[in-house]
C-alpha cells in the first residue's frame, strides 16, 4: 500500500500536469479558431454523451497543420531556426573546446576554482545574462566604442538586432553546456597515451588530432546537443537581442499565442517543433546510453 | 606539477573573460550616475535608492520568492519520491512512460511546456494565478531534482539499507534513517537547482501567470523590452551578487567538508594501527 502510494503520487503529478496538457495540446491543434472563450471550437461537451463525443472527433481536422504548409512564414522559421541553432552550437563548440581543454590541462589545485568559474554562470539569471548584451551591442554601446577608439571601423556597426546577436547571445548563454562534458571527457584522458604517441614520433598537433579529439568525442556530442536542443525553440534571445527580421519557431509561437490570439495556430507549431526536435533528442540519449555502457563494469 | 602552457593561459584568459565582462561592464555600469547607460557620469547609488521605491518591482520579487520557495519545496520531495520509485522501486507497470515523463520535461522547449500548462488551466477552469505558477514550476523542477537525487541513489550501497532491514527497522524507518541522511546533500543541491530555476524562469511563468501575479522575470522583461535602464543595472547587481556569494560559499563548504572527511578517515585509519 505505501509502495503504490509512493509510485502514484509523482506519477499522477505527471500525468495530470505534463502529459494531459500535451494531449490537449495535440487536441487544439487539429481544433479551429473561433471568436470565444475559449478562442477554438470544438470543445468538449461531455454532457452531451455519446453523440457528442462523436461530433467533437468528427470536427477535428489537420487544417492548421495544412495552413503552415501554406504560409513561408512558418517555413522560414523553422529552416532559420534549424541554421541558427545549427551554426551556434558550431560556435560554441569552437569557443568552448580551447576553455575546457585548458582547463583540463590545468594544475590540479586550480581546477576546483576554473569550475566553479564555469558554474556560476549558470546560477546567474538566464535574462540578465541576455540582457547584459544589450548594452554592449548597441549603437553607441561598448562593443561600438572600443572599435571606434581603436579605429578598427570608422562608423558604429549594426548588431544588436541583428542575427549577429542572436549567435553572440546563443553561444554565451549556452557556453557552460558546451564545456563542462567536453571537460569530463578530457579530464578522463590518460596522459600516458600523448606521451607515448609523441615518443613515437607524432607532432603535438598530429597527436591531439588522432588521439585527444576521438578520445573527447562523447563529451563534444553530448555539448552539441546540449547547446543545440535548447536553442533551437530558444524565445528570449531572438526577442531580446535579435530584429524583426530574425525568425525563430519559439518567437513565432509566443506571437502567434500572444499577439494573434490564434491558439490552433501555436498549437500546430508547438507539434511540429517538437517533431522536429524528437530527432536530436534520441541521437542525444543513445549518445548518452552508450557513453554509460562503456564506463559500466 | 602542470604549470600552464602559453596556449591554455590565453585560451583561459579569452573564454572567461567572454564569460564574465559582460556582466562586468553590467555591474560597474549600475553605479553610473547619468540616465544615458553607456556613457560614464560619475559615482552614485541612486539607481538603487529609486529600485527599493519601486512598489512594482518590490511586490513581484516578494511573489518570485513565495512562489520559487513553495514550488522548490514540493519538487523536492515530489523529486525525491520519483527518483526513489525509479531506482529502487522494482518493476510496475507503466514504469517506461513514467521515466519518459521525468526525462521529457528537462528537454521540452519552454514555450511548449508553458503553452501545454495553459492550455490544461483555462480547460479546467482554474484561475491563474500564483497558484498555476506554483504548480508549472512544480512540475518541471521535479524533474530536475529527480535526476540529481537518483544519480546519488545509483552510486550509494545498497547492503546499508538491507542491514537497516535485518536489523529490525520498518522500510520507512531504514529509509528516514539511512537513505535519507545519505542522499540528503543531493535532495539539497536538488531544492537549490529548482529555487534557481524558479527565480530565474520568465518564459512558463509568463503562459501560466494571470493578471494578479507577476514575477520578477516577467517584471524585468517588460522593461527591457524598451531597452537598457539603470534601474534594471541595479537590480541585476543584487541578483549577480546574491548568486556570486552563495556560490562561493556552497563551494568553500562543501571543500572544507571534504577536508574534514578526510582529517576524520586517516584519525581512523591511525586509531585502527
Amino acid at each position: 500500500m505505501r509502495r503504490f502510494a509512493l509510485i502514484a503520487v509523482p506519477y499522477l503529478w505527471l500525468l495530470v500536469l505534463f502529459l494531459v496538457p500535451f494531449i490537449i495540446v495535440l487536441k487544439i491543434s487539429l481544433s479551429d479558431i473561433a471568436l470565444a472563450i475559449p478562442p477554438y471550437t470544438p470543445t468538449l461537451d461531455l454532457s452531451a454523451g455519446w453523440e457528442g463525443l462523436r461530433a467533437f472527433f468528427a470536427a477535428l481536422d489537420l487544417e492548421n497543420f495544412w495552413f503552415l504548409t501554406t504560409d513561408d512564414l512558418y517555413w522560414k522559421a523553422y529552416l532559420s531556426s534549424l541554421q541558427i541553432a545549427a551554426l551556434s552550437t558550431l560556435l560554441a563548440l569552437l569557443v568552448g573546446y580551447p576553455i575546457a581543454y585548458g582547463m583540463a590541462q590545468a594544475p590540479d589545485e586550480w581546477r576546483p576554482t576554473l569550475m566553479m568559474l564555469v558554474i556560476l554562470p549558470f546560477w546567474t539569471s538566464f535574462l540578465i545574462r541576455v540582457y547584459s548584451w544589450m548594452g554592449i551591442l548597441s549603437k553607441e554601446g561598448f562593443l561600438n566604442q572600443f572599435l571606434l577608439w581603436t579605429g578598427l571601423v570608422s562608423e558604429p556597426l549594426e548588431i544588436l538586432n541583428t542575427n549577429t546577436a542572436v549567435y553572440i547571445g546563443i553561444v554565451y548563454t549556452y557556453l557552460p553546456f558546451m564545456i563542462l562534458p567536453i571537460y569530463a571527457a578530457l579530464e578522463k584522458l590518460d596522459s600516458a597515451l600523448l606521451e607515448a604517441a609523441e615518443d613515437l614520433g607524432c607532432s603535438r598537433i598530429t597527436a591531439f588530432w588522432l588521439i585527444t579529439v576521438p578520445l573527447s568525442k562523447s563529451g563534444i556530442i553530448a555539448g552539441c546537443f546540449l547547446v543545440f536542443i535548447p536553442a533551437l525553440g530558444e524565445f528570449v534571445i531572438p526577442a531580446l537581442l535579435g530584429g524583426s527580421d530574425t525568425l525563430m519557431i519559439g518567437k513565432v509561437l509566443w506571437e502567434e499565442f500572444f499577439s494573434n490570439r490564434d491558439w490552433p495556430v501555436a498549437s500546430a507549431v508547438a507539434v511540429i517543433l517538437l517533431m522536429i526536435l524528437i530527432v536530436p533528442i534520441i541521437l542525444f540519449q543513445r549518445n548518452e546510453q552508450k557513453q554509460r555502457e562503456a564506463e559500466g563494469p | 606539477m602542470r604549470r600552464f602552457s602559453w596556449f591554455n593561459a590565453t585560451s583561459l584568459t579569452l573564454g572567461f573573460a567572454f564569460l564574465y565582462l559582460p556582466m562586468i561592464i553590467l555591474v560597474i555600469f549600475s553605479f553610473n550616475s547619468s540616465q544615458l547607460v553607456t556613457v560614464w557620469a560619475g559615482f552614485s547609488t541612486k539607481w538603487y535608492g529609486e529600485l527599493f521605491q519601486n512598489e512594482a518591482f518590490l511586490d513581484a520579487a516578494w511573489v518570485t520568492l513565495k512562489v520559487a520557495f513553495v514550488s522548490s519545496t514540493l519538487a523536492a520531495v515530489l523529486g525525491t519520491m520519483a527518483a526513489y520509485v525509479l531506482v529502487r522501486g522494482g518493476r510496475f507497470m507503466g514504469r517506461t512512460l513514467f521515466s519518459g515523463m521525468i526525462y521529457a520535461p528537462l528537454v521540452m522547449p519552454e514555450v511548449i511546456t508553458g503553452l501545454s500548462l495553459l492550455l490544461l488551466f483555462i480547460g479546467i477552469g482554474l484561475d491563474r494565478g500564483i497558484l498555476t505558477i506554483v504548480l508549472a514550476h512544480t512540475t518541471f523542477s521535479m524533474c530536475y531534482v529527480s535526476v540529481v537525487v537518483s544519480s546519488r541513489l545509483v552510486s550509494f550501497d545498497r547492503s546499508l539499507e538491507e542491514a537497516a532491514l535485518d536489523l529490525g527497522c520498518s522500510p520507512m524507518d531504514a529509509f528516514r534513517l539511512v537513505t535519507l541522511p545519505i542522499i540528503a546533500p543531493a535532495v539539497i543541491s536538488g531544492w537549490l537547482l529548482a529555487f534557481t530555476l524558479s527565480l530565474d524562469d520568465l518564459v512558463i511563468a509568463s503562459f501560466t501567470a494571470g493578471p494578479s501575479a507577476t514575477t520578477l522575470p516577467i517584471k524585468i522583461w517588460s522593461s527591457i523590452r524598451l531597452g537598457v535602464s539603470p534601474e534594471i543595472n541595479a537590480l541585476s547587481t543584487i541578483l549577480i551578487s546574491i548568486v556570486t556569494v552563495g556560490v562561493i560559499s556552497a563551494s568553500l563548504a562543501s571543500k572544507s567538508a571534504a577536508v574534514r572527511r578526510e582529517r576524520e578517515m586517516r584519525a581512523a585509519e591511525r586509531a585502527e594501527a
